[in-house]
């Protein structure tokens, strides 16, 4: 996939925002001084008077919002993952969740990938928190074109809404033309029987790598894409549970709390299925180069590929 | 404000602590304390200050007001149904199973509540969202958060100082209820915030010192707080928690307590005293 074009979902949000910017005054963008990683500085230099700079200060920014939605706008608020919904938590659940106010958090640099800058900021722990608020949509996208959908996605959507979003650069695999975004849908973007590899995010496209692999030694995988991991696409985890009878889940996540835990807490009361879970393992990151680090937690196709065929019995 | 206003003002206010009384009673726990220290200030506000029409709670253009101190919703309950956003017989469901008077503030079920709030510190935050909000929808609605003394401890509430500040929220007027206690005991003794004003001043607010349950005192404070330009304002009063109910008066001890059923008497009997007092004035 060498020539493929790599852009990270930070840079999707960026450019995402600018066109809801454009289309619709509603929309006022909240950051927390890092405007500049968080590419919410790209609308503020579209938009400077629509732009509010909170300092850092999470806390204080995501009750912020909450007020300016319950005035009737539309606010999306970005930090980092670490800090939006770890540090902020509480006014997340308090002033946004229960209220169910219509803000929408794009929170960047979550996961392993975050690289040099190390475990501090490596947030595993986003999808858990952020599923266990009633009423919270939670999104991650796996490619730009995914993301920028999914970010418009937000907008039209009546609700609290959480999207992580990725610091490195990630393959663009989606094909633009009759691209369209639906929350709560997943996709299959291969067909296979042997076992279903549901993935989010960065894992996506490792997923798809894995599956190839798989494909040359006989196994056929499915992948599946999970874009929105709550509400969860339970239709497409119930089909492919029952065509593949076996499922990899893959997140750059904790292996608590996140996508694996959601397929399994829903197979295990509906259709009881083996399932592996790759994702980080009850553990914190540590510094050095995101793909080195994401390689040494074991976020890799390999990895996938090793658990597919253990559940294969191969 | 004329004599006659003010006895308007006082007779409600009375009226307000007998259904507070009444609602905490009814819900055998709850928050009297502070709800009782702020009366006055929850009377003058729907009665004088906001605008607000209780036939259309959602009325776009209103003035929000953002009870920061969630804890002390039997006050903001009790003023409301006086105002008749709501039944003042629903009092008596507060804290039930299925009543729309919850606990603390739920925007989404009690008419007239403009944020859910009760974890301390979030509300003056989200009235710095709904102040800066309003400027940037170019509507003239004013915007007022009221805060416990205790509750400026928390750090995010000077985090929202700091922002309203920043963003020149002059449609924004915080009132910190100055009772002096909190759960533990004595503010100065838990966790001094004090010099409460002078920190206020240093983080660029304009501010008012004034006795929480003086009418005149309040009615001058807020006429500053509209004409002040370019920074926000807050204000200072001195209240005395429990006021209105000797046995609560200065007792930490009913922060969040409800009184039994021989309290509820003597309390009520002491507040209908007062209330014939006011209205023979």
């Amino acid at each position: 996939m060498a020539d493929v074009k790599k852009i990270a979902t930070r840079d999707s949000y960026g450019a995402a925002l600018v066109e809801l910017g454009q289309e619709h005054e509603d929309v006022i963008v909240f950051d927390a001084d890092l405007a500049g990683s968080t590419k919410s500085g790209v609308f503020k230099k579209a938009f400077p008077n629509r732009h509010f700079n909170c300092g850092i200060a999470e806390g204080n920014m995501m009750a912020v919002a909450a007020g300016a939605a319950a005035m009737g706008l539309v606010p999306f608020a970005s930090s980092f993952v670490m800090f939006a919904a770890g540090r902020a938590f509480e006014q997340v659940r308090n002033s946004i969740g229960y209220p169910h106010l219509n803000v929408k958090i794009c929170a960047s640099h979550g996961g392993l990938s975050v690289g040099e800058d190390g475990a501090s900021h490596q947030c595993c722990e986003d999808f858990a928190l952020m599923r266990s608020i009633p009423g919270m949509v939670v999104m991650c996208p796996a490619d730009d074109v995914e993301a920028r959908a999914m970010v418009k996605a937000a907008y039209e959507y009546q609700g609290p809404v959480y999207i992580r979003l990725g610091r490195s650069a990630v393959p663009v695999f989606h094909k633009e033309e009759g691209y369209t975004f639906q929350i709560g849908k997943g996709e299959a973007l291969t067909q296979g029987s042997d076992v279903a590899v549901i993935a989010t995010g960065l894992m996506v496209e490792r997923a798809l790598a894995a599956g190839e692999a798989l494909a040359k030694e006989g196994i056929s995988a499915r992948v599946i894409n999970m874009a929105t991991i709550k509400p969860l696409d339970e239709e497409l985890v119930l089909k492919a549970a029952r065509e593949c009878g076996r499922i990899v889940t893959c997140e750059e996540h904790s292996v608590i709390g996140g996508l694996g835990e959601a397929v399994c807490a829903l197979l295990s009361k509906v259709c009881p299925t083996p399932v592996s879970r790759v994702g980080v393992e009850d553990v914190f990151g540590c510094s050095g180069p995101a793909d080195q680090v994401l390689e040494l937690y074991g976020l890799t196709a390999d990895h996938i590929a090793r658990e597919a065929r253990a559940l294969c019995g191969k | 404000m004329t004599a006659s206003e003010k006895k308007e003002l006082m007779t409600a206010a009375c009226r307000v602590r007998m259904d507070i009384i009444r609602a905490v009673h009814a819900a055998k726990s709850g928050h009297p304390g502070g709800s009782l220290s702020a009366a006055d200030l929850f009377t003058y506000l729907y009665q004088r200050e906001l605008r607000v029409d209780p036939a259309n709670p959602k009325w776009a253009d209103r003035d929000r007001f953002v009870l920061s101190k969630g804890h002390t919703a039997p006050g903001l309950y009790a003023v409301l149904a006086e105002r008749g956003f709501f039944p003042v017989e629903e009092l008596e469901t507060l804290r039930h199973i299925g009543s729309d008077l919850q606990g603390h503030p739920n925007m989404n079920e009690t008419p007239g509540v403009d944020m859910s709030t009760g974890s301390l510190g979030q509300g003056i935050s989200a009235a710095c969202g709904m102040a800066l909000s309003a400027k940037y929808l170019g509507k003239d609605c004013r915007v007022y958060a009221l805060l416990g003394d205790g509750e400026i401890q928390e750090g995010e509430v000077w985090e929202a100082f700091m922002f309203a500040h920043h963003y020149q929220l002059d449609n924004l007027c915080a009132v910190i209820d100055n009772n002096g206690l909190q759960i533990d005991g004595n503010i100065a003794d838990v966790m001094s915030p004090y010099p409460i004003p002078d920190k206020l001043r240093a983080f660029g607010w304009a501010v008012a010192e004034i006795d929480g349950h003086d009418f005149d005192q309040m009615e001058t404070a807020f006429a500053q707080a509209k004409a002040t330009k370019g920074v926000p304002f807050a204000i200072v009063m001195k209240t005395v928690k429990g006021k209105g109910v000797s046995f609560m008066e200065n007792q930490a001890g009913w922060h969040g307590k409800a009184p039994n059923d021989q309290e509820y008497e003597t309390a009520m009997a002491e507040l209908r005293a007062r209330l014939a007092e006011v209205e023979a004035m």
